[in-house]
């Protein structure tokens, strides 16, 4: 196959891609989508595999390493649990990360490509900043995964005088690409460049492990983002088109991704990055003499819960990080189901960040096999819950606060929530009256039309699921 | 006021008789000794309440027998139940009332004692007078600033409206000949009756939603304007006057109006009579007599048979022909004056009196200690005392400011950011923002292409303009997709193989020394690891996009 033919390989390739990326507007058209991006990905491989740049010799390894790595991926993809999916996600943005260390190592020690002048200098930038972007994905990615996962605390981890540490960090790696770029032959460059890496490793862990168990949406799509660069900074590196196009389209979906998410938490991009934020366990933040909640929590057992629910019209379901950890979407589709049949109307409501990545709570209710017709957004939902006779919260916080609103001198004000307030009643189930992560208390759970629901949200869901059946 | 540096939070509240710190006081609720009140200040369900705050109770035997509460509930409640009044009075250190106290009352009260009850202050200032010489400290239900929204869970007179409101509805439906609802039945076709209602509070708005519930067509008119879409969400509609004014006067209730309006606005009563079977009249203005809406020309308009209910009845009445206290038929019209709706459902609005005046115990007593501590710094409680230890403080200075016809938007200071995503519309930038990214920009590229050489532009190129193609393409992506989002730019994010397949064995191998083995094994493992993400990626946004159906 001729370069040109290759070339036009990856044309068709890149354009597969924007048409998978485009596809997933709507859930009709996302698994066309998905076949898209499987065709274009074929595409490239294929061409560069019979392309002009890869010996017959190459063939049997890359045979072999496709499917040693397609057979962790194919099993991983199937064996993962829906509510592990953030964790998924962290783990293979390492991968790419790690990747492209490994691509910018090869690529540096590689004595075939002869260049000199600016583009000597260009491509050791290009190799330098990919190799740094790679580590700097890698090891956030995993400390992002371990955070996931609960091998490592939510809590962030703020050591003093943390932003100077990463000024310092910064001017390092700065001080160092200097020396790189002086360096005249392989071995001379190598120190500096491993010393690079190392830092950016460790600055990953920093960066990641400062930042708070449910700014997880912001991270995950960070490094979604970052994972994107580092593919881009590797097409540059190479001069290869398609892998800049990739990168940027992967990286501005995930730098799309970060801005949503801090829109829907009212917060500023840097100030997440720059984490400490919500402690995780909630020792409640310091607020207002006026915005002290006022009012009487009022508990409710799981068979009152069911009775107004019976009793209801309409029912607003708002699913939170809780349901995810106490697994309860298959036990919620149950009751959405048994209430649907009763002629009560139910929907559910999602806010943007809940659970601990994009769209977290949408694949679990997915899962479950809720209809996602009756799962709205935000926007599409908080008209509606004035003529709400139910709005039941599962496992959110700060998320339905109507501190948010209400009380400028909140820590979340401004932030968007769901107004499950202004439904006729609502319930909350929670395991316990400590406060979100955010470390604000909720004057939610102090109105007089709100009843609280304490336990585990599957155990109590199913005792509410046996009632309603009774 | 001595000059104090920082005012006390809570102050102490002085009672020279029982109360320590620390000791619980005791709670009284005597029987309601105004004829024809139903009515009791507590009720059992709130008893255990009151005593779950560290408070005694004691109740007057038979006070809720007219509510259908009996001694013995309120013994199980954990109450203690007393014979007379004269005990209760003089062993109790608050009081809890539903009508004003009677001259007898205040001469049974202990001196020091706390009073919490219906008072109309300025309708009874011999009863003020009274008050204040037995050295009490009294709060008066109806003196709550009703637009603090913290106070909304006390409001005993938007509760009481609320049954009155209900009430009134099923007075006039008991005294109309007809049903209220249309109906085709084999007999024939009954029209719905008509039901028109002057004034839409909170009595209006609960007599718009029983009426509308009962099948009648509704018709409501109120001065103030902003009221129509609350008329409208209960399935009323909305009367306008046909005259420009606006008639929201302090704290939630209507104003007196001018003579222009007060023209159009008869004209539109009599309309309105003319028209309608059935008039439920609730249009009160605080500290006046009540405004004479409905005249008695207009009852003569009215078809035999209809009816007048005049919730206003006690203030003199919305009608010339009312009699307080009384149903009456003039000119073939009913006319009930009765000024007791709320206690003809005693057994409704005790309850929903006993929960206002339980709320405004626990604002009284934050320590749950069973000592009620009138805090003078708090705007809701300043409002309700009207005496403090016989000193006579009613009425509270203002509370700010009246709110703005439109209470909602001052409701909610904090502006509420769009949320979440815009479909590609996000507002625009404001100019100077764009002029400055613009200039920033122009400059980089500058930079860039004075300094980079040509190949490399070629790749930048393609790299700004994806970045483009991202940008849009992503923000069509629905918000449920984010997940699948992810993961399959994972997916694609793993054509960094691509850079791992043309060095582990370019045909250029060996030349300038190339050392290939050492590449060979760093691209075999990237292409393990993009492997991993290639096939896993796709596999997994596969069967995520599976589960999302209809």
């Amino acid at each position: 196959m001729s370069q040109s033919l290759a070339t036009v390989a990856y044309l068709g390739a890149a354009i597969l891609f924007i048409l998978s990326l485009g596809g997933l507007s709507n859930p009709e058209t996302s698994r066309r989508g998905n076949v898209f991006g499987m065709v274009g990905m074929a595409l490239a491989v294929l061409a560069t595999v019979f392309g002009p740049r890869v010996g017959t010799g190459g063939i049997a390894w890359i045979v072999i390493a496709l499917v040693i790595g397609g057979g962790i991926g194919l099993y991983a993809a199937k064996v993962v649990k829906m509510t592990q999916m953030p964790e998924l996600v962290a783990l293979m943005h390492s991968l790419v990360g790690l990747a492209a260390c490994l691509v910018g190592f090869a690529s540096y020690v590689d004595t075939s490509i002869q260049l000199a002048g600016a583009e000597k200098i260009i491509h050791e930038v290009e190799i330098y900043v990919g190799i740094l972007i790679g580590a700097v994905t890698f090891s956030g990615s995993l400390v992002a995964f371990g955070k996931l996962n609960g091998r490592i605390g939510g809590k962030p981890l703020l050591l003093p005088g943390r932003h100077w540490l990463n000024l310092v960090a910064l001017l390092v790696v700065i001080w160092f690409g200097r020396q790189f770029l002086a360096a005249h032959d392989v071995q001379a460059g190598m120190l500096p460049l491993i010393v690079m890496t190392v830092i950016a490793l460790l600055f990953g862990v920093h960066m990641v492990m400062a930042i708070g168990g449910a700014d997880m949406p912001v991270v995950v799509s960070m490094l979604n983002s970052y994972s994107g660069w580092a593919a881009a900074a590797t097409g540059f590196m190479l001069s290869n088109d398609l892998l800049i196009v990739t990168g940027a389209l992967v990286g501005s979906s995930g730098a799309i991704l970060s801005y949503i998410m801090c829109q829907a938490m009212n917060r500023n991009f840097i100030s997440v990055i720059a984490g400490g934020f919500g402690s995780g366990s909630g020792a409640p933040a310091k607020t207002g003499e006026a915005s002290q909640p006022q009012g009487e929590v009022i508990p409710v057992s799981a068979a009152e819960t069911a009775e107004q629910l019976r009793e209801a019209k309409s029912v607003v379901i708002v699913p939170g990080y809780g349901m995810a950890v106490a697994q309860a979407q298959h036990t919620v589709n149950e009751i959405t189901k048994t209430l649907r049949d009763k002629g009560v109307q139910v929907r559910f409501a999602i806010h943007p960040v809940a659970g601990r990545m994009p769209g977290h709570m949408n694949v679990l209710l997915a899962e479950a096999k809720v209809p996602y017709d009756v799962v709205m957004e935000m926007d599409e939902i908080n008209e509606d819950f004035p003529d709400t006779d139910v709005a039941m919260v599962i496992g959110a916080n700060d998320i339905v606060n109507p501190a948010a609103q209400d009380d400028p001198a909140s820590p979340i004000a401004g932030m968007p929530v769901l107004e499950v307030w202004k439904a006729k009643n609502s319930i909350v189930m929670k395991r316990s009256m400590a406060s979100g992560y955010a470390g604000v208390d909720n004057p939610l759970f102090y109105k007089d039309n709100n009843r609280m629901l304490f336990g585990d949200a599957k155990k109590m869901l199913d005792e509410v699921l046996s009632v309603l059946r009774a | 006021m001595q000059t104090e540096p920082t005012a006390p939070v809570h102050h102490v509240d002085t009672q020279p008789s029982t109360a320590q710190r620390g000791e619980a006081q005791r709670i009284g609720v005597p029987r309601e000794t105004f004829p024809l009140e139903k009515r009791v200040a507590t009720v059992p369900d709130v008893v255990e309440k009151l005593v779950k705050l560290g408070f005694l109770v004691a109740v007057e035997s038979g006070a809720g027998e007219a509510a259908n509460f009996s001694d013995d509930a309120y013994r199980a409640a954990g109450a203690e139940i007393l014979p007379d009044a004269a005990a209760l009075w003089a062993t109790s250190d608050i009081v809890l009332k539903v009508r004003p106290p009677s001259e007898g009352e205040v001469g049974l009260m202990r001196e020091g004692g706390t009073l919490i009850d219906f008072i109309w202050p300025a309708q009874n200032s011999e009863l003020m007078q009274q008050l204040a010489a037995r050295k009490a400290t009294v709060l008066a239900i109806d003196c709550l600033p009703r637009t603090l929204s913290r106070a909304q869970k006390m409001d005993a007179l938007t509760s009481t409206a609320g049954v009155s409101g209900y009430r009134a509805v099923i007075e006039a439906a008991n005294a109309f000949g007809r049903f209220f609802n249309g109906q085709i039945t084999a007999a024939g076709k009954v029209p719905p009756a008509k039901v028109f209602i002057a004034g839409a509070g909170v009595a209006g708005l609960a007599a718009i939603g029983t009426a509308a519930n009962l099948g009648a067509i509704v018709r409501a008119n109120d001065t103030r304007a902003e009221v129509a879409d609350q008329v409208k969400s209960l399935g009323g509609e909305f009367v306008k006057v046909d005259y420009e004014e606006e008639g929201s006067g302090g704290g939630g209730y209507a104003k007196v109006m001018s003579e222009g309006f007060q023209a159009a606005q008869r004209k539109m009563y009599a309309d309105q009579a003319n028209d309608a079977d059935i008039i439920i009249t609730t249009a009160l203005i605080p500290g006046k007599p009540a405004p004479k809406l409905i005249t008695a020309e207009m009852v003569q308009s009215m078809k035999p048979g209809s009816v007048i209910v005049d919730m206003a009845a006690e203030q003199g009445g919305n009608c010339e022909l009312t009699v307080p206290g009384e149903a009456v038929v003039r000119h073939g019209v009913t006319i009930i004056g009765y000024t007791d709706l709320a206690s003809r459902l005693a057994k409704q609005s005790s309850t929903l009196y006993a929960t206002n005046l339980l709320r405004l115990t626990e604002e009284l007593c934050k320590a749950k200690d069973g000592v009620a501590v009138v805090n003078m710094e708090d705007d809701a409680i300043r409002g309700l005392t009207v005496v403090k230890d016989g000193e006579i403080t009613w009425p509270a200075p203002p509370l700010k400011q009246a709110p703005a016809p439109t209470p909602k938007a001052a409701a909610a200071p904090v502006e509420q950011k769009k949320g979440g995503h815009g479909h590609g519309s996000s507002a625009p930038l404001p100019a100077k923002t764009l002029a400055i990214l613009f200039a920033v920009a122009a400059v980089a590229f500058w930079f860039i292409g004075a300094h980079a050489p040509t190949a490399f532009l070629g790749h930048f190129t393609v790299f700004v303009l994806a970045c483009f193609i991202g940008y849009m393409v992503v923000w069509n992506v629905t918000p449920a997709l984010h997940t699948p989002l992810m993961s399959v730019t994972n997916a694609i994010s793993s054509i960094i193989a691509i850079g791992a397949l043309v060095q582990i064995a370019p045909l250029e191998a060996g030349a300038n020394g190339r050392p290939d083995g050492l590449i060979l094994w760093l691209a075999f493992a990237a292409i393990v690891l993009t492997a991993v993400n290639m096939f896993g990626g796709f596999a997994v946004t596969r069967r995520m996009l599976a589960m999302f159906r209809k």
